[in-house]
């Protein structure tokens, strides 16, 4: 049962062959037999989610219906705050912070009758790509619990791998669902910047932050992504107009449409497997009716640079609040300044500590021109590139990551290594648009390679239409198989 | 050497919104501490502002007051700095494009209207308030601080003069003209002793006929027009004797020491003051439409430059409509009430300027209480002006209307006030007044006009002020053959 | 170029309290980062840096309308040190 869709789920649910609460046994038996092993969860919370189970199954009884997650356990990345619930963000500085409020997708979640099953580990704060950065111990790839499952959002794309939950909630900064999603063999999706609430979400980089969902497939993906976004007047950047329906495109195939291939996005670097995976893949959509052609994008060489000035220059000034005084930890110290110093330099991990000197120092009179200015500079070219392809292409497709899982601790060493496994990602969360990883299969070594459709703004659907038809023309269903390990 | 004092002042106006700038808080003074926060006030993780619309009818309204040029389009900034009552331990403030650019105040001087130029009025949000436990609450000997975030997040407007003050008493005058057109607006409770209006200055000093400005030192912590203007000319004093004595002022922030009346340094460290600016990315651009900028326009009450210029027009000679453009409301609409249904406009402004403002001084009486309309005003005026009563007798007659005796004719002939025409009356006065003062009636028959003054008061005295002074001045004349 | 780093100075502006040890290694990862980033200045043309939404989005506003409060007791709970309804930190100058 944990290894239902969405859709499957909520099917059986109305059918009454499946109560919230026998799914939601089921997805807690998964996470006992495998949290030992993937630590895809900081903290589950069975109680409150034995409540919202509880709850759907009464109102399913009365014939009260919340729509598609109604009755369907989910994961929350712990760096959206849940009231009443202990929220870190994988952080020291934050150790048993226990938020007054919700974030608007927990409440949107609540709404729609959800069942929250607790809070998943990530890399602090959401710097990083493998998770090894969670102070609370690191997340492992349910493929090969020797490798990292990417991150930031680990712990969620594992739990929907293994089936702990049946979507997870991730942020995505630089790539933070899309690259975990393409090493966990799920489908990961970033929404259009301002159409899923920032409000509640612990700020990484507030341009660039977006929250979007982890699911089996694309069908659940866009099912979920319906009930996340919305206006939110508690966001000032949230977007206020007509949201398209996500779904719209779902089933009609690609005969027609134009699908341009990233040029910058591949060849040096780029794993074998990974690159004729990729290959295939648009060979196949070439036959399903698609026009392909190669587009170039030049400003996406030097996206990564921008990204690594614009982020942690934002992340400088958005952790600075982490300062002992209303909330985390507090170091002793004589005076406000050396207690909130020495608070910082204790609660913070070492790459947190580096962007934010990354970012104090690229923001920081005499630097700021020659780095943050030219890096919004760099910003609007990427824009303009992609304005351009796209008055050409429907949509544009790459890899969602150079490589497959790495091993844990391969790249923890090189700040740089581990910065480049974002290369595919970024440049969509430098314009803001909209993209998706679904996964192809696995590598010669079992591991899962994803695949990235990337749209314009408010390109969801057609976005979704092409994702459907990859994951149809992919095949792939396989599950992780784990060594079973005594609960 | 001669020096010229060269300041320009920022003054952080504190808006009286109903809610905070970002989030929906109540602004209010004095409640118990740390009742009117959220999570956006106090800085909790996840936490995002929305910026208040009134807060931005409210600048824009200064901005037009002061006669600058609202932007078409600015945005917010983070000013990064590191404080236990910032939250977030950045601002959200403006840089480079704020909402309103380069307009002016004119203030006055003894030497007439001097313009200052206003650089720019920015939006901010203002932060908690600490207070230092231990050492008498001085910051520098302080055991503990506590910390209140009520005022975290109120809106405040900052407004940056040019250096174009040039004395401590202009400098007063900018901030008094100010803080008047803030009150008009209705934007700002402009009550300086709870912090509502905060000036800090920004003085060097130069030789006259210098086109380069000297160092300059900022003062901060002047709570009052009077500290402000004492802080400023002290640190003026204080930079010509540093220079005079072979010293150099060093650029630096000085504190006002309100007790000792010094400045004192504020012992800031090097390089402590990088703020790193960047565009708040969880606001948008703002875009300033005329319609916008209009329909705040059309909500500006007259402002006292406005006002005056109108009150010279009906004829109130310059001083007077000075003063009476800074007179209270009450004041205010009278003179328009009156001069609506025929006053004098000259007459109206003396009266109430005069001697209606005195009485409600003199018998504590408020002047939203006092029991005068435009009409009884303009009734008591035609009176004088049609010799019906005597100036002098006018008073008292208006002290009958406000304390309620009825109508100005009614309370004239109830208290026996009516001018005496008659020359029966005036002359029997004249007999005694000629009889008691034979040495002056011969001088005045001598030609000495001078003495017919005192002849005229002492008559005037004699019919207790209800004799017409005119025709007093005629039957003298004629009796002294001149 | 090659990136000069202060790192004392930029430790100091974020208020990291860290060891010269510390300080030592980030500087040296920095300027390997930083050497990277540099590349940014490879941009071709002067295009206007981007600071606007992806949609477009400017006045997002308020209305000026007061919204209960958090309860004093639960946001002063998550406090490390409060006392008679407010904060307390160390002082702000050594005495």
């Amino acid at each position: 049962m944990a290894t239902l869709s969405i859709v499957g789920a909520a099917r059986a649910m109305r059918d009454g062959t499946l109560t919230a609460s026998t799914l939601l046994r089921s997805v807690l038996q998964k996470a006992s037999e495998t949290e030992a092993q993937v630590h895809a969860y900081l903290n589950i919370d069975r109680t409150g989610a034995e409540e919202a189970a509880a709850q759907a199954d009464a109102d399913f009884a009365d014939g009260i219906d919340r729509g598609p997650l109604q009755g369907i356990p989910v994961a929350i990345k712990d760096n959206m705050v849940t009231r009443g619930l202990e929220t870190t963000a994988a952080s020291q500085i934050l150790a048993g912070y226990v938020p007054p409020y919700d974030a608007t997708v927990v409440t949107r979640l609540r709404e729609a009758g959800a069942v929250l099953v607790g809070k998943t580990n990530l890399d602090e704060f959401a710097m990083g790509s493998s998770t090894e950065n969670s102070a609370y111990g690191t997340s492992y790839n349910p493929w090969d619990i020797t490798r990292v499952p990417g991150g930031s959002s680990g712990g969620s794309a594992a739990a929907v791998s293994v089936g702990s939950a049946l979507v997870g909630l991730g942020s995505d900064t630089g790539g933070s669902i899309r690259q975990p999603a393409s090493l966990c063999g799920v489908v990961g999706m970033k929404p259009t910047y301002g159409t899923v609430s920032r409000y509640g979400l612990i700020a990484f980089a507030s341009s660039l932050d977006q929250i979007g969902p982890l699911t089996k497939t694309v069908e659940d993906s866009a099912l979920t992504l319906s009930v996340l976004w919305g206006h939110d007047p508690l966001d000032a950047t949230s977007f206020r107009g007509d949201y398209p329906d996500p779904t719209a495109g779902l089933g009609r195939g690609v005969d027609g449409l134009r699908i341009g291939v990233v040029r910058e996005l591949q060849g040096e670097g780029y794993e074998p497997d990974v690159e004729s995976s990729v290959a295939q893949m648009v060979d196949k959509l070439s036959e399903a009716g698609a026009e392909v052609v190669e587009q170039s994008l030049p400003s996406f060489d030097i996206a990564l640079s921008a990204y690594y000035l614009i982020a942690p220059a934002e992340a400088s000034a958005n952790l600075a609040r982490f300062d002992g005084i209303r909330y985390g930890h507090r170091a002793p110290g004589d005076t406000t300044e050396s207690m909130m110093s020495r608070s910082r330099a204790e609660g913070f991990g070492p790459e947190v500590t580096r962007r934010i000197l990354l970012g104090t120092y690229a923001l920081s009179a005499g630097y700021y021109d020659a780095f943050y200015g030219q890096a919004q500079r760099v910003r609007s070219a990427i824009r303009a590139d992609f304005a351009r392809a796209y008055a050409d292409v429907d949509v544009l497709v790459s890899p969602t990551s150079p490589t497959v899982a790495f091993e844990a601790g391969a790249r923890t060493q090189d700040p740089l290594a581990m910065y480049l496994s974002d290369i595919c990602t970024i440049p969509c969360n430098l314009s803001g648009d909209p993209a998706i990883s679904v996964p192809l299969g696995l590598d010669r070594n079992g591991l899962p390679i994803g695949f990235q459709v990337m749209a314009p703004a408010l390109g969801e659907p057609i976005m979704y239409q092409v994702a459907a038809v990859v994951e149809q023309l992919a095949g792939f269903d396989a599950s992780p198989e784990l060594a079973m390990v005594a609960s | 050497m001669t020096w010229e004092p060269v300041i320009g002042i920022e003054v952080h106006v504190e808006l009286a919104t109903d809610s905070k700038m970002f989030c929906g808080c109540a602004v209010s003074f004095g409640a118990e501490p740390n009742t009117n926060v959220c999570p956006t006030c106090l800085g909790l993780p996840g936490a995002l502002p929305v910026p208040n619309s009134a807060a931005l009818d409210a600048i824009i309204a200064i901005g037009l007051a002061l006669n600058c040029t609202v932007s078409p389009k600015s945005v917010f900034h983070r000013k990064n700095y590191f404080y236990a009552d910032l939250p977030k331990n950045y601002q959200i403030s403006q840089f480079d494009v704020p909402v309103c650019v380069d307009g002016y105040l004119d203030i006055p001087t003894d030497y007439g209207s001097h313009r200052v130029g206003i650089e720019r009025a920015h939006m901010e949000e203002d932060t908690g308030k600490s207070t230092h436990l231990g050492g008498g609450g001085r910051i520098d000997s302080a055991q503990s601080t506590l910390l209140d975030f009520n005022r975290s997040g109120v809106p405040l407007v900052e407004v940056v003069s040019r250096p174009e003050i040039h004395s401590a008493a202009q400098a007063r005058a900018y901030a008094q003209g100010l803080r008047e057109i803030v009150a008009e607006l209705g934007v700002s409770d402009a009550r300086l002793e709870e912090g509502s209006l905060r000036f800090d200055a920004n003085i060097s000093i130069r030789q006259v006929g210098d086109e380069v400005l000297g160092t300059k030192v900022e003062i901060k912590n002047m709570n009052s027009f009077r500290s402000l203007e004492l802080a400023v000319a002290y640190e003026i004093d204080r930079q010509i004797q540093q220079v005079e004595s072979g010293g150099v002022v060093i650029q630096e922030t000085r504190h006002w020491d309100e007790e000792a009346a010094v400045t004192i340094s504020m012992r800031t460290k090097e390089g402590s003051s990088d703020y790193r600016y960047f565009a708040e990315p969880d606001l948008t651009p703002m875009e300033m439409s005329e319609q916008w900028i209009n329909r705040v326009r059309e909500t500006l009450p007259e402002l006292p430059d406005a006002r005056r210029a109108r009150y010279e027009e009906a004829g109130v000679e310059p001083v007077l409509a000075a003063v009476l453009s800074s007179a209270e409301p009450p004041i205010r609409h009278l003179f328009d009430a009156a001069v609506a249904v025929g006053a004098t406009p000259r007459a109206a402004a003396n009266w109430l300027t005069g001697e209606v403002t005195a009485w409600s001084r003199r018998t504590e009486t408020d002047l939203d209480d006092l029991n005068l309309s435009g009409s009884t005003l303009t009734k008591l005026l035609s009176l004088v002006e049609s010799n019906t009563v005597s100036p002098s007798a006018a008073k008292e007659v208006l002290d009958g209307v406000l304390r309620g005796e009825g109508d100005p004719l009614v309370v004239a002939e109830a208290r026996d006030l009516l001018q005496i025409s008659d020359a029966g009356p005036i002359e029997s006065a004249i007999d005694e007044t000629i009889a008691a003062n034979p040495d002056a009636f011969e001088s005045l028959k001598a030609g000495e006009e001078k003495v017919l003054g005192f002849l005229v008061g002492q008559v005037m005295r004699a019919t207790s002020g209800k004799a017409d002074p005119k025709l007093v001045n005629e039957l003298l004349r004629s009796r002294a053959g001149i | 170029m090659p990136v000069e780093i202060d790192i004392a100075h930029v430790a100091k502006l974020a208020r990291l309290d860290l060891s010269p040890d510390e300080m030592e290694g980030y500087r040296s990862q920095l300027s390997v980062i930083l050497d990277h980033a540099a590349r940014v200045q490879s941009l071709e043309g002067e295009p206007e840096p981007d600071v606007t939404h992806p949609l477009g989005m400017v006045n997002a506003f308020r209305a000026d309308e007061i919204k209960s409060s958090l309860d004093r007791d639960e946001v002063l709970a998550a406090s490390p040190e409060s006392r008679d309804g407010y904060f307390v930190v160390p002082p702000a100058l050594e005495s």
